[in-house]
């Protein structure tokens, strides 16, 4: 009995860790944007495009390094378009967002209608164990025995983290989404620092999806994403624009999902319906409720003009 | 920011003297479709794909035949609704993505009331049946539009989660509560509900076509946006606090409640979408009912320059541009995914554009800082 639920959380913790990867790579993608004053609303397209480039490369060459690759290179197409239209033509950021959402949404359909055609799944990433440390009971199987993205994500936390607080270009980042006209005057590139950070976030988006077609489930479909990139999008609002805020918000995300899937495997009686829908529900009362809101970067949103407001 | 400056903005201040500058401010949205239809035939070129083929099947399947005409005129109706929405919203400032999820809750409570009160005259059962979903999408529009009145929490992020949501109760609905019965009888689970009473139909306009009167409600409602956005104290501090929000609360106006107002307004009339969509086409519920109208009416109404006037013909372009996909994947067998990839290009490019458009205005009127420059910039006729 004791075995039994143990093995449970076990399996449900270890599925945490995996689920939350693809929104750790996106948030915290998306973080940089927005800490240089960008709203990239169009994370979810990205993320399936780079999801698709990522399945492709890997079905032709069966190098799933290569599909890391493919997928970094289209993250980054896409973030060099979404920086000249909201940075360099300073679009209204939420509706450009939004067009590159549907940009990318049908793109990686007509793509994967034309050269796939049908589902076919791919050899992925497979889990690492790590020696000794896997061996640790229980902890091992939660923690050392999953696949090289898993880490990588978990290693971006503090990496993020470092170069955002510690370094000469984190500062730079920092000053234009606060103030970018103080930025400017001091002779930083505030254009530069938001192609950077826009397209520095779009890459991360494109492993965001590859960790989620060639290290989780290992297939493609159309809108395989199902709009986990607008949740990324809003775990950044929630982890008050901080790696160790995002990393608990995913986290937090990624437990309430991996309970609910195994509610479902388990036949518990909530309509599953509902249970798909708990997640949802708990991002909206955490955006409500998080007293993080005035830790927003102040000129978020806020296309820069040189000499106006 | 203001948005929704669009076409309009080059008659702004100078109608008379800079008849060239409207004539390339209208025509920026005409270019960014043009554009968007020339990186689309470029990626079909990419797949090996005949452009001038997959385009060719795409005109002749919208304006070729009455089918073509009728079945556009049917989707310009929910884009139209929606587009309407969106106008509100976007006037206001206010980013509504959640149209999805408001067109789902319009249609699933105008079914439930119909079923419901199936006994009830047609005049009577399908203008109340239209007013619930409105209601209903009001209902799912003024959750994001008083958390952001009250709580500041963005509406962009909690709309789009409200789509999710509003998503899988439909799932709930169409295989619980209001799953056909004839169909549990006959052994068939299948995801729709019971026909919808005969009585409740709308008036079909073109025999053996879909074309039904929704559409006279979708331009009726035009005006009435017309009217209410142009004509009257609300619309007109809407628009105000749209402009320019500091202005508009240092003259009184308390903007959180306007932006709400306009929140649940949009979700009212993407609600109605649902709720013709129901009674007009399908006569019953059934999965993929929004057929993704809660985008593309993003689209259509930012093609009609946020205008309700505007969306009318844009909702009947866009509405052809669905039809024509359709038949051009099955005539040529290009994905109609083409279609969505360049609506989104389409956004990019027409939000893009509004830079030129822009700097024209900033040449003209330096800054607009006092209500009264706000007023006069925008009583200007678009």
């Amino acid at each position: 009995m004791n075995e039994a639920v143990l093995a449970t959380i076990v399996a449900i913790a270890a599925a945490a860790l995996r689920l939350a990867t693809p929104y750790l790579f996106a948030s915290i993608g998306e973080m940089f944007a927005q800490r240089s004053g960008v709203l990239n609303l169009g994370v979810d397209g990205i993320m399936l495009v780079g999801a698709f480039a990522a399945f492709y490369g890997t079905l032709t060459t069966g190098s799933v390094w290569v599909g890391v690759a493919v997928a970094m290179m289209s993250g980054l197409g896409m973030g060099l378009l979404m920086s000249v239209i909201s940075v360099t033509l300073k679009a209204e950021q939420g509706i450009s967002g939004i067009g590159l959402s549907l940009f990318g949404l049908g793109l990686s359909s007509l793509l994967f209608k034309v050269l796939v055609g049908t589902v076919k799944t791919v050899e992925g990433f497979r889990p690492v164990q790590i020696p000794v440390l896997a061996d640790i009971p229980y902890l091992g199987d939660i923690f050392f025995s999953q696949s090289l993205p898993v880490y990588l994500a978990f290693l971006l936390v503090p990496v993020s983290w470092y170069v955002l607080e510690r370094t000469p270009w984190g500062l730079s980042v920092r000053a234009v989404g606060q103030n970018p006209a103080a930025a400017d005057t001091l002779g930083v590139n505030v254009t530069l620092i938001r192609y950077a950070c826009v397209c520095l976030g779009a890459v991360l988006a494109g492993v965001a999806g590859a960790a989620l077609s060639i290290a989780s489930v290992n297939l493609f479909q159309e809108n395989l994403t199902a709009g986990a990139g607008y949740i990324a999008v809003a775990l950044v609002y929630f982890g008050g624009w901080r790696p160790v805020g995002i990393l608990m918000g995913a986290l937090l995300f990624a437990t309430v999902t991996a309970i609910q899937l195994r509610m479902q495997v388990l036949g518990v009686e909530i309509p599953s319906d509902f249970a798909v829908m708990l997640p949802y529900v708990l991002t909206i009362l955490a955006l409500t409720f998080s007293a993080n809101r005035a830790r927003q970067p102040a000129a978020l949103n806020q296309p820069f003009e040189r000499g106006g407001a | 920011m203001a948005i929704g400056t669009g076409s309009t903005s080059g008659a702004r201040g100078g109608r008379r003297r800079d008849v060239a500058g409207y004539l390339l401010g209208a025509s920026m949205p005409l270019l960014a479709v043009a554009v968007a239809l020339l990186v689309g035939a470029v990626m079909l070129l990419f797949l090996n794909a005949d452009p001038l083929a997959a385009y060719g099947a795409l005109i002749e399947g919208a304006f070729g035949s009455t089918s073509g005409i009728t079945q556009s005129l049917v989707k310009a109706t929910p884009l139209l609704l929606v587009g309407l929405g969106i106008c509100i919203a976007f006037r206001a400032s206010v980013i509504n993505i959640g149209a999805e999820g408001q067109i789902i809750l319009g249609a699933v409570f105008a079914t439930w009331f119909s079923l419901q009160f199936r006994d009830w005259p047609g005049w009577l059962l399908i203008p109340s049946t239209i007013v619930i979903g409105f209601l209903a999408g009001a209902f799912w529009g003024f959750i994001p539009g008083i958390l952001k009145a009250r709580m500041r929490v963005n509406e962009i992020l909690t709309t789009v989660m409200m789509n999710a949501i509003a998503l899988q109760f439909m799932n709930f609905m169409i295989r619980g509560p209001l799953i056909d019965p004839a169909g549990v009888t006959a052994g068939q689970y299948l995801a729709q509900s019971e026909k919808l009473p005969e009585q409740v139909w709308l008036a079909r306009l073109v025999p053996q076509t879909l074309l039904h009167a929704g559409i006279f409600v979708a331009i009726a409602l035009a005006l009435v946006t017309y009217v209410f956005l142009w004509r009257t104290t609300i619309g007109y501090r809407i628009r105000a606090v749209g402009l320019n929000p500091d202005a508009s609360n240092y003259a009184g106006i308390r903007v959180p409640v306007y932006q709400a107002l306009s929140l649940t307004l949009a979700g009212g009339l993407a609600g109605i979408a649902g709720a013709v969509e129901v009674i007009g086409v399908q006569h019953r519920l059934l999965d993929g009912i929004t057929s993704g109208y809660g985008f593309s009416g993003i689209v259509t109404a930012l093609f009609g320059g946020l205008h309700p006037l505007g969306t009318i013909p844009a909702s009947y372009v866009f509405g052809s541009l669905l039809v024509g996909a359709d038949k051009m994947q099955r005539a040529v067998q290009v994905p109609s995914s083409l279609i969505q990839a360049i609506l989104g290009l389409i956004v990019l490019f027409v939000v893009g554009s509004q830079y030129w458009a822009r700097r024209r205005a900033a040449r003209r009127v330096d800054t607009r800082v006092s209500l009264g420059a706000v007023v006069e910039a925008d009583e200007t006729p678009a």
